[in-house]
This record gives structure tokens, sequence and C-alpha cells, in this order.
């Protein structure tokens, strides 16, 4: 397998310029002659499938859901990132670039990264024009907030639906375009394969959720943008649909996986109540610009939160972090959670939660102030655990949130498989081992709107126009007979267990051992635990209803298939990965004071792994892109 | 200790559009305090899978009161008792040891039963497609400060942006209106200058969808505004009659 990242050359900002000078156009009487599938609508997808048909090209569009504006970049709640300096506060591309690289503790690729920082400014432009409501001033100008470890104010926000007011004007350019009839669009449709014919991805088997049928599309290109595998841990904030299949079947057929072992887990999340728990619900990290973080300093301390004296709290982010206190990067903020909750300071019926407490702010800048910033945040939290955070600090614990890993793309985001490209979060692009708050959909919309349209373009004007092979060629009927069998398969075995408690279990081992800490004990037992219980799942699934219907647990079923492969290479590349970076703590690696230590002789590279097949064990030959880092010095992150 | 609770279930199962449909009941034991509704349902469904029974189809995605997949209709309320919220953030602790609780699907006619509570909300994407978006390509806008916007319009029409396209409403109205959902759009748009060469042909097309796709029209019941789990106001109809007066009077 070839790994050729395609980074043009020149210096770091002009190498983007030059691309686009260099590269390839397709003219416009020929954009009518060429198909793209984009596969997925959240914002990488959607701001894809609406620029490609605005570009002239016919796209076919697909989503999950029963509607494009539900994908789950909707739920995202704190901002956006763009390096605009509206604040003149000292903000650049360079320096939004070099945040990103070192939060992703230089992990990522420069030109990427410098790439993404460069068309943040046109992001924030075109989503204005589009309507999206962002804050303003009084002035009648956008406003903007601190996020996330970040030392400038550069993240434009939507109140607390940035994520969704974003996606809405994504979707609304998509619907422009499926009413002129460039976009077919075709929701409540999963992707089962993609069809590979002599070495190029040529279309994509899917079924139709509503009636079982499955169906196949033709197409010059394809692009998923699928979102992340989160859900391998069964509670995460990703929402209940959110999968790895598209991306996981696209890597059996060829494309390589990059470093699935980095996983981000966030910080402010509502802690766990019950078995019964089907997913941890995600509280913006903007609450830790006001709110201030701590445990009781004594163990088992029962008391209320607001009997416990100033100088019996410990306020460890603070103390342990002077420079950075509660806005440390997210990776650094969950494990110090953790660290607090296993020494026994953890509060609440399970212990397994630390405070975040708003009464300093609240005395500062009055109960009225922090409402407008952040009353949709407490509703929810009210909501959920009937505790009112304006009287009493929240409760929070990490959960997995985000993943950084996913299929390697090169420069122009396209997979090993010639054809087939990926965006947004399935993709590993641009945040390296951890990845900064407000990037998430800074990158989405940056691949949808602004990189995929001119690379595409560039592969699309080497392929003979109009050239079919037709659906009825063999690499599409064997597609469909494969994912036709598994459905039988998985209806056929008629178990004991369902398909939930199978989930559940496969996410507590993964949580337990490559969550957020891991060590090499752990990993390996957690592989000899994910094959056994994939072996029971596989004669063991109660998997109810018809596959000719809408079958909810049946689409579920496939999806858990998929985590127990993935699972088993997230822990092979987690213990191959002999050093500590970002949100990947190997605790072998850490300093004396409990940081992540990272190996750059060694593991500076980007691990890329190639499916060879699964017989009882998951075979797979890890390729290593060496990272160069010509414009930066790498150093130890320190947030002290 | 948290409390647990017996919950008599009454739930709508129909295969298909075709079906006439019916409820089915069973007893859940055991229903924590703390469950959400959806994970109550979800382990109705974990329990009838191990009796061999078919679990009964609803739609989720989120489970955090953004995405608007979930829609059911709870005691004939739509989103359930509680207000403000969708009904995966309905907690049970809002229902009391042996209470009887219904559950069936949004009824209107331009939502067509999937299955069992799962309808075709796709009415919803034809009338955001009729004229629901300002036309900028991507690449033509102008830099995102050129256009002061007043702090207050912007809140505005942040306020009627935050609708989560769920169907509430309609499940709501009588008359199985979906003037809320579309004015909404139509007055978030409006309100900004972005939104203002298309103000005239957006509402005329976004309105004439909308009865196109078999929804009725409004006859100011507000029911719809009690039901929005984002509080959307109805002053969202207002804004769309009028843009729709101006427009058709002026002959735009």
């Amino acid at each position: 397998m070839k790994f050729d990242s395609k980074v043009p050359g020149g210096p770091l900002e002009e190498k983007w310029d030059k691309h686009l000078k260099d590269i390839n156009l397709v003219s416009p009487n020929n954009k009518r002659k060429y198909e793209i599938i984009v596969v997925g609508t959240g914002l990488a997808g959607g701001a894809a499938a609406a620029s490609f048909a605005e570009l002239g090209y016919n796209v076919r569009s697909f989503c999950i859901q029963d509607s494009a504006r539900r994908a789950h970049s909707i739920a995202a709640q704190g901002g956006i990132n763009a390096a605009k300096n509206y604040p003149n506060d000292g903000d650049s591309i360079w320096r939004l670039f070099y945040d990103t690289i070192k939060g992703g503790d230089y992990r990522s690729r420069e030109s990427n990264v410098y790439r993404l920082s460069q068309v943040s400014n046109e992001i924030i432009d075109q989503a204005v024009a589009q309507g999206v409501p962002f804050a303003r001033e009084y002035g009648g100008n956008l406003a903007n907030r601190s996020f996330g470890g970040a030392q400038v104010s550069r993240t434009f926000y939507a109140r607390g639906q940035t994520g969704q007011q974003l996606l809405l004007g994504a979707y609304q350019a998509m619907m422009r375009q499926v009413h002129k009839g460039n976009i077919k669009y075709h929701p409540r449709h999963e992707m089962l394969d993609v069809v590979v014919i002599d070495g190029q991805a040529r279309g994509i088997i899917t079924r139709d959720l509503v009636s079982g049928e499955l169906c196949r599309y033709e197409a010059d290109a394809v692009v998923l943008a699928t979102g992340g595998y989160g859900n391998v841990f069964y509670l995460s904030t990703n929402a209940k649909n959110s999968n790895v299949t598209a991306a996981w079947r696209a890597h059996k057929r060829g494309a390589a996986f990059a470093n699935p072992c980095y996983v981000q887990v966030h910080p402010t999340c509502i802690p766990v109540s019950g078995d019964y728990q089907s997913k941890l619900t995600l509280m913006s990290e903007s609450l830790r610009n006001d709110g201030r973080v701590w445990v009781p300093k004594e163990k088992e301390d029962d008391r209320h939160p607001n009997e416990i004296p100033e100088e019996e709290r410990y306020y460890y982010l603070e103390e342990r972090y002077p420079a950075f206190g509660n806005l440390v990067p997210r990776d650094v903020a969950s494990r110090n959670a953790k660290m607090v909750c296993d020494d026994g300071l953890g509060v609440g019926e399970t212990g397994l939660a630390v405070y975040l407490d708003f009464r300093d702010a609240i005395d500062r800048d009055g109960k009225d102030a922090i409402s407008a910033k952040y009353g949709n945040l407490f509703d929810m939290y009210e909501n959920i655990t009937g505790e009112n955070p304006y009287e009493r600090p929240m409760r929070i614990y990490p959960a997995v949130h985000y993943t950084m890993g996913g299929l390697w793309v090169d420069y122009n985001l396209e997979t090993t498989i010639p054809g087939l490209y990926a965006a947004g979060e399935a993709n590993f692009s641009d945040h390296g081992a951890n990845r900064l708050g407000a990037s998430a959909l800074m990158q989405g919309l940056s691949d949808g709107y602004f990189v995929l349209p001119y690379t595409i373009g560039d592969y699309l004007a080497k392929q003979e126009p109009g050239k079919r092979y037709g659906t009825d060629h063999d690499a599409f009927q064997e597609a469909e007979n494969e994912a036709q069998a598994q459905i039988d398969k998985l209806l056929n075995i008629d178990g004991n267990r369902t398909i939930v408690d199978f989930h559940r279990t496969l996410g507590k081992i993964v949580w337990d051992k490559i969550g957020i800490a891991r060590n090499e004990e752990g990993l390996k037992q957690a592989i000899e635990e994910i094959r056994e219980l994939r072996e029971e799942f596989w004669q063991n699934v109660k998997v109810p209803g018809e596959k000719n219907n809408y079958n909810k647990y049946l689409e579920f079923a496939g999806r858990v298939a998929d985590f127990f492969e993935l699972a088993e290479l997230m822990a092979e590349d987690a213990l191959n990965r002999e050093e500590s970076a970002g949100c990947h703590l190997r605790e072998e690696y850490q300093t004396d004071e409990g940081e992540a230590l990272r190996n750059d002789e060694e593991y500076s590279y980007v691990s890329a792994w190639e499916y060879k097949g699964l017989n009882g064990k998951l075979e797979e030959t890890l390729h290593k892109e060496n990272l160069e880092f010509e414009f930066v010095e790498l150093k130890q992150r320190s947030y002290k | 200790m948290s409390k647990e609770m017996t919950i008599h279930l009454k739930y709508w199962k129909q295969n298909g559009p075709n079906d006439t449909g019916h409820f089915e009941e069973y007893t859940l034991d055991n229903v924590n305090e703390h469950m959400s509704f959806l994970e109550m349902l979800d382990v109705l469904n974990e329990e009838l899978m191990l009796e061999d029974k078919e679990p009964v189809e609803f739609d989720y995605d989120c489970r955090e009161g953004i995405c608007g997949s979930c829609n059911l209709v709870i005691n004939g309320q739509a989103h359930g008792p509680k207000q403000r919220v969708a009904v995966c953030q309905l907690h049970m602790r809002n229902y009391n040891d042996g209470d009887h609780v219904t559950i069936e699907p949004p009824r209107a006619a331009a939502f067509p039963v999937i299955k069992d509570l799962v309808v075709d909300r796709s009415s919803f994407d034809r009338i955001i497609e009729a004229g629901g978006y300002v036309s900028v390509k991507t690449g033509s806008a102008v830099e995102a400060n050129a256009i002061p916007i007043e702090k207050e319009k912007s809140d505005a029409a942040f306020d009627y942006a935050t609708c989560i396209g769920c169907g509430a409403c309609v499940a709501a109205c009588p008359n199985a209106s979906a003037s809320l959902f579309t004015g909404a759009k139509i007055a978030h748009l409006n309100k900004l200058p972005q939104g203002e060469v298309e103000r005239s042909n957006r509402v005329v097309a976004m309105v004439e969808q909308m009865e196109e796709e078999g929804f009725g029209d409004c006859s100011n019941f507000a029911e719809c505004e009690a039901v929005c789990p984002v509080g959307i106001s109805i002053s969202a109809i207002a804004e769309m009659r009028k843009d729709y007066m101006k427009a058709v009077v002026s002959g735009e």
C-alpha cells in the first residue's frame, strides 16, 4: 500500500495556494457528466453536497436519519474557531495553526492544519451570508469568546447551539440544490459497502431503512462524511445512531484506517446515573470559562457542597495548572478528573463526578449575566439531574466525545482507495492526538465547503466523463451479496442476548481498558475479551423482526458487529504506540508530574492500518506515515 | 436513593401506512425516576425481545433535545407533560407509581406512519426546499462584519432559528397545520438583511408548499406554541402572514 500524502512543496503559507494553481479543473460542460456520492449530511457532508451541486456536478446525498438536518453535527454547542482576530488580541492564521498543532500534541500534518487555519475565516463569511445568527455585540458586529485552552478569543458562537445553526445553514444550502434537481436526496438510507472496480471507488450499496431493500448506486467519486466512532464505547455523547459502519466497510475494501486509538474524552458531561443509561450528555466546555472545578479535600465528605468551606475545597486544575487553570485542554481536564476520582475524592452517589461551581461567577457578574451565557445549558442540566446549578454546583464527569482517528487521507482528503474521499470526523486529518474545542465545526466545514470542491475536481478531471460500468457489474453484485449475507446471518442466529446487552458489555471493556488511560497489560486483556465477546455475539445475539421492513434493531446489529472489529484495532493501535500523546495516555509513559510523555524519535508518525482479514482475530498491517515538522519546533506540552 | 415505579404502558403498533394499527399494553416494573422516557422505552423493548415479542419502533437520535427526531404523543400531549422539552429530555421523575401512559405517533395526513410510532416527515424537508434558505453559493460571501446587524434583530432571528423540526406543532394543532414550523424559518431569514432579497419569493413558495403537502390552515389555537420544545413563539405565524400578504398584494 502506498502512502503518499501529496503535500505540495514550498513554504507553509504558500502550499494551498500553490496547490490550487497546480490542480486540474473540470470544464463547466463536463461537470454535469460526473456524479458524486456523498454519504452523510453533517457539516462536512452537507457542505460538500451543496458545494458540489453549486459547481454543476450531479450529486447523490445519503443519510441514515429521516432528514439531513438531523445529522449529529447539530448537537455541537460551544462554537467555531476562526483566525479573524476581530478582538485584536493577537490572533492570526499562524497562531490558530500553531495552537492546533500543539493542542494535537504534534501528531498531525503541518500542511493540513495550516490550510484549515487559512480557510477558517471564509467559513465565518459563508455562514453569516447564509443567515446563521451568530452572537453579536451591541454595535452589530460579531461577538467572540475564548474557548477550551485558547489564550485568544477566536470562537464564534450562536448561544449554546452553534452546531445546530451551522448545520441548518449547510442543510438549507443543500435543500436549495435538491429543489433545483442537482442533488438527489436519499434520507433513511444506510451505506453498507463501497464498490471498488479496477482499484477505484465506483459506487455504494445502501439499505433503504424503510423498505429494507438493498440498493446499488454508481458514481465517479464517493465521499464519506459519516462521522466518528465514539459509540464503540456504548456510552458516549454521540447520537444513538452515530456509527462506524460506512468507514469500517470502506476500510475492509482497502481504505487504510489511521490512529484509531486517538479518542477524545470530554471533561464536562453529566455523570452516569444507572445501567439503563443510553447516552451521555455533554455540556459545552465554555462552562469552564466561568465555572470553577473542585472536589472536597477530604475523602467521603458527604456534606452539601455549599457547606464545604473554601479552605476545604481542592481546586485541582487551578492549583496544578496556574497559567491555564480551568481552561486546560480537554485531555488534561479529563485525566485530572479521573485522577481525583481514582483517589477517592469524587462526589455524588457513584463517586464518579467532580463539581463545576458557578457561585463565584454569579457573585461577580450577577445571575442574569450567567444566565444569558449559559441559560440553556443550566436548564438542560436541571432537567436531566433534577438539581438547580444556580444554587448548587453541577456534577460533571468525562465522557467519550470525539474521535481524532479515522480513515487515512492525503492532502486532497482522498483515502488509499482512489476516488474515495473522507471528510469531517470520519477522516483523521487535522487534530492529531487531541482536538481543540470549537475546531470540529471548523474542520467539517473546511473540508466540505473549501477543500473537497477543489480537490475532487482534480481527480474527476483525470476520469473519462460519463464512463459507466453499470450497476449489474460483478463488483456491485458481489458487494450486495455480501451485505445481504450478513443481514441474513444476523437474523438467523436467534440467540439469547440482546444487541444492547452485547454493545454495553463491549463498551465497558473499551472504556475500562482503551479509555482515558491505557497500559500494556490492560490492552492485551482487552483484545482477548473483545475476541471472546465477538465470538459469542455471532452465536448468541438476538435480532428481532424482518429484513424487508423498518427494523431499527437490525440496523444496530450490523453497526455493533463493526464496532466489535474496530475495538480490536483500537487496542492494537494503542498497544503499538509506546508513548503518550494527547488523548492517548499510556501509563508506562508519563513524566514525573503525571503528564503525557511523547517519544518523538520513534513515534512521530501516523499509524495507518491496512485490513488483511478476520479469522477469529483481526489481521491488519501497520504502515507509518512519518510526520515531518519543518515549521514548528516540537515541545513538551505544558499548561502549567 | 432513587425512586422506582410501576408504569402501565399502552402503545401504538402499526405495520406500515396501509395497516389499520392497534394499541398494545405492557406493564413495566422497576422504572427508575432518573430514566429518560426513551430509556424507559429501551427497557420495554429489551423485555419484549427477550419474551420473543416484536419491539415497538420509535424515532430518536441525539437524545439531548436538539436533533428533532423524537416526536411521541404521550397521553394526548406532543412530547408529554413537561413543557419546553423534547420527549428525549422528559424524565420519569415526572410520573408517579402506577401511572397509565398512552403513547401514539403524531397524527397528521402529511405525516404518514412508517411503522408503529415512526412517521414520515419528509414534507418538512420539501417546505424548506421551496425557499427556506438564502441563495448564496459557497465562496461568494462578503466579509462577515461587512454588514452589521442590530443585536436585538439578530437575537430575534436566532429565537426563530432554533426550531428543531420535530413536528410537535403539527401533532398538537387541531388542523394539523405546519404554520409554526414554516413561519419560524420565514421569520428567521426575513429578520436578517441576508434574507431580505428573497423575502417575498420565499414566503410565497414556502406557504404554497405547506398547503400542497396537506397541512391544515392556522386558526390561532396556539396549541403549537404550547408544545414547542424550544419555545418558538406564534409571532412567527404573524410574521409569515404579514410577509405573505405584502408579497401577494404587491404582486412581487
